[in-house]
């Protein structure tokens, strides 16, 4: 085991983690200023990777089609909220649930009928389609490293927006204490739709940056959903700095884990056994770690409210 | 948009009006597939190679007319179960065909034991049916599953490379391919690589790849999984140095229309290829192509077959399905043009049949898959010598 690949694994665990932030901070947003369990969240992710690649194809360029295609999936995502899911705040939880699962199969279908069966072609920019030589011997996808950038780039983003700025003080005090923020006169529907399309946005820019490493395909929001959950339940309900946090642990957690853990099981197990072992501990070592981290702090760590 | 919703919703109601006729003297097909989700795609393209050939023949398979209702296994066991029971309960359905996964053959089979229902299944055949457990109601018109990966073995071993890295999910369809994989491959195993099934990153394996420095990777990573690999690897810049060899369906037309430029050059193993040079084949291509305005895969290829197989049965029998005696002896017999060339039917009912071996190659902007050599002639399964029928 050389340096070169432990240096290599901990920037794949940054790069996987800040990809799962870029979903985890909407999903967080809404959870947790809203009260409200948005199942559907992965299908705006899907929508928004479909706009991307659409655009794409048709402008030819990487720079246009992106902003264009935030700002479409934003635009998508508050129409959402103001025809369906606004209706749902009242409601519990598990009404909730069943809802957005039905959006989410009707998005699935729709997104069928639109675009077709097979998976869309989304591609690197012809400039970072290849690896960059960070120093002599390491070389790495230099798009990975774009998805590194802009992942940092929208933490600190969100970070100056929340903590700094007047819309920022309304999410905060609504997500503190939705009532007192009512009544003390913040326009609570328009906040919710503003925060709705931020997360929205915050989806098709996932969409946008993963589609050309992930498949451009129908259920593609499903899968990454769950860890997008995952990293909230960790980070803390409605916190973005537990968002940050929960998906840079679940990243590095869990490619540290698929990475040396089969390694080491060989070291002082028969083969056949850690063939099979490995893969399944470094697939449930996330779980562990959600397991834990409910167990001393149930409200996760940092939660939102006090 | 609107144009194809509309569309959409006039084929659905045209599917209603067939199936409320209901008229004696025809052959009853229940295509049980994979519909929806991720994996729709493979059901859908089956269905319409068996539409076409059904369309081909003037509505009717072996001078029947031919129903064919399509019911969606979801990809899941038990919704499989229902829509068997369904097919063969309610719509008294004369055979069942189409499955493409292991999971769905192994859980609707029993029943169909249980109810004397054929099945042919268009592309799995697992190897729980293929040894001692082989079944006088089951064909398999794909292949016994082992079969691609024993070619790609077959075919690592003759070209004498000696390192190879393999890269599977952690299931049992995973676990099998590595195994056929070995049968034919004697050099060494750099690594064997376990993924969970569907994970979206790839970052840490490519990373032990790099390391690994193997002569060649060998990949069974179905749908989703192979894309999001594939992407990676070559933007990792590995797919170069260390060339990339699998399952034929690994690197078939939904994969290339997602991926593009970064398979050329990889090598697959199949038992079909688009420019097989074989009258049933370029008969089939230009059909296709032409019926549905997009290029051929091999799960239309496939499902062509199987509609062929069955309307050469029935026309054995001269449409006396009830027979099941004779009706399965005239599956047995297979006498129908395959677009794969010859095509036989073991003991088992596994196919005896050729692999070749393909690479994606880049021809003007076309990226297609081209057969450059042939692996296996008429290869036969390793399991059919435990099978007790004749």
């Amino acid at each position: 085991m050389s340096a070169i690949l432990i240096f290599e694994q901990t920037l794949n665990g940054l790069q996987f983690g800040l990809m799962l932030f870029l979903l985890a901070a909407g999903l967080t947003l809404v959870f947790g200023i809203m009260d409200m369990i948005n199942l559907a969240h992965g299908s705006i992710y899907m929508v928004g990777a479909y706009i991307a690649a659409t655009l794409i194809q048709l402008t030819g360029s990487f720079l246009v089609a992106v902003p264009l295609a935030i700002i479409a999936t934003a635009a998508i995502g508050m129409l959402l909220e103001v025809s369906l899911l606004r209706q749902l705040y009242a409601r519990d939880h598990m009404t909730q649930v069943l809802a957005t699962f039905a959006i989410l199969l009707i998005a699935n279908e729709l997104v069928r009928m639109i675009w077709g069966t097979q998976p869309m072609m989304l591609n690197t920019p012809k400039a970072l389609s290849g690896p960059v030589e960070l120093f002599p011997g390491m070389s790495y996808s230099s798009y990975r490293l774009l998805i590194i950038a802009v992942g940092l780039a929208v933490a600190v983003l969100l970070y100056f927006l929340v903590a700094k700025t007047r819309t920022g003080m309304l999410v905060r005090a609504g997500a503190s204490n939705r009532e007192m923020a009512t009544a003390m006169g913040v326009n609570i529907k328009l906040l919710f739709t503003v925060v709705f399309g931020v997360g929205a946005a915050l989806c098709a820019v996932a969409g946008a940056m993963l589609g050309p490493i992930l498949a451009v395909q129908v259920g593609m929001g499903e899968s990454i959903l769950i860890l997008a959950f995952v990293v909230i339940v960790i980070g803390g309900i409605g916190s973005i700095r537990g968002a940050l946090v929960g998906s840079l642990l679940v990243g590095m957690v869990d490619t540290i884990g698929r990475a040396f853990l089969p390694m080491l099981f060989r070291e002082f197990l028969p083969p056949q056994v850690a063939s099979n072992l490995g893969p399944a501990v470094a697939s449930i070592l996330i779980y562990v770690l959600m397991a834990a981290v409910l167990f001393w702090k149930p409200q996760g760590l940092f939660p939102a409210r006090g | 948009m609107f144009k194809r919703i509309a569309l959409t919703l006039a084929l659905a109601s045209a599917a209603t009006l067939v199936t409320s006729a209901n008229a004696a003297d025809k052959m009853k097909v229940g295509f049980l597939s994979t519909m929806s989700g991720p994996s729709g795609y493979f059901g859908s393209e089956a269905r319409d190679g068996f539409n076409l050939l059904v369309k081909m023949r003037g509505g009717k398979l072996g001078g029947l007319p031919a129903e064919v209702l399509v019911a969606d296994d979801q990809f899941n066991p038990d919704a499989a179960k229902q829509a068997a029971e369904r097919l063969v309960r309610r719509e008294r359905v004369d055979i069942i065909a189409g499955t493409i996964n292991a999971n769905i053959v192994l859980a609707v089979h029993p029943y169909l034991v249980a109810n004397e229902t054929f099945m042919v299944s268009t592309i799995a055949g697992p190897s729980d049916l293929a040894g001692d457990k082989c079944s006088p109601w089951f064909f398999s018109v794909g292949y016994q599953n082992d079969n691609p990966h024993e070619a790609m073995g077959k075919h690592l071993q003759d070209k004498g490379v000696k390192n190879v890295l393999t890269l599977v999910p952690n299931f049992p369809s995973g676990r099998d391919a590595v195994a056929g994989l070995k049968r034919f491959y004697k050099g060494n195993v750099a690594s064997e690589i376990y993924i969970k099934i569907n994970q979206p990153d790839y970052a840490a394996e490519i990373g032990q790849i790099r390391a690994a420095k193997p002569e060649a990777v060998f990949i069974f990573l179905p749908g989703a999984m192979g894309i999001n690999f594939i992407k990676q690897y070559q933007q990792a810049g590995l797919l170069k140095d260390i060339p990339l060899y699998g399952f034929g369906f690994n690197f078939e037309e939904d994969i290339i229309k997602a991926v593009g430029d970064s398979v050329v050059g990889a090598y697959n193993s199949l038992q079909w290829s688009r420019d097989l040079d074989n009258p049933a084949n370029k008969a089939f291509v230009q059909a296709f192509e032409k019926e549905y305005g997009r290029p051929v895969s091999a799960y239309a290829a496939l499902g062509y077959d199987t509609a062929a197989l069955i309307d050469a049965a029935v026309q054995q029998v001269n449409g006396k399905v009830e027979d099941k005696n004779a009706f399965r002896q005239a599956m047995r017999a297979a006498k129908f043009a395959s677009v794969r060339g010859d095509f036989k039917f073991n003991n088992n009912h596994m196919p005896i049949q050729t692999f070749f071996l393909r690479q994606v190659v880049k021809e003007g902007d076309q990226i297609r898959n081209k057969v450059i050599g042939t692996i296996f002639k008429d290869h036969r399964d390793s399991f059919a010598s435990a099978c007790n029928m004749k």
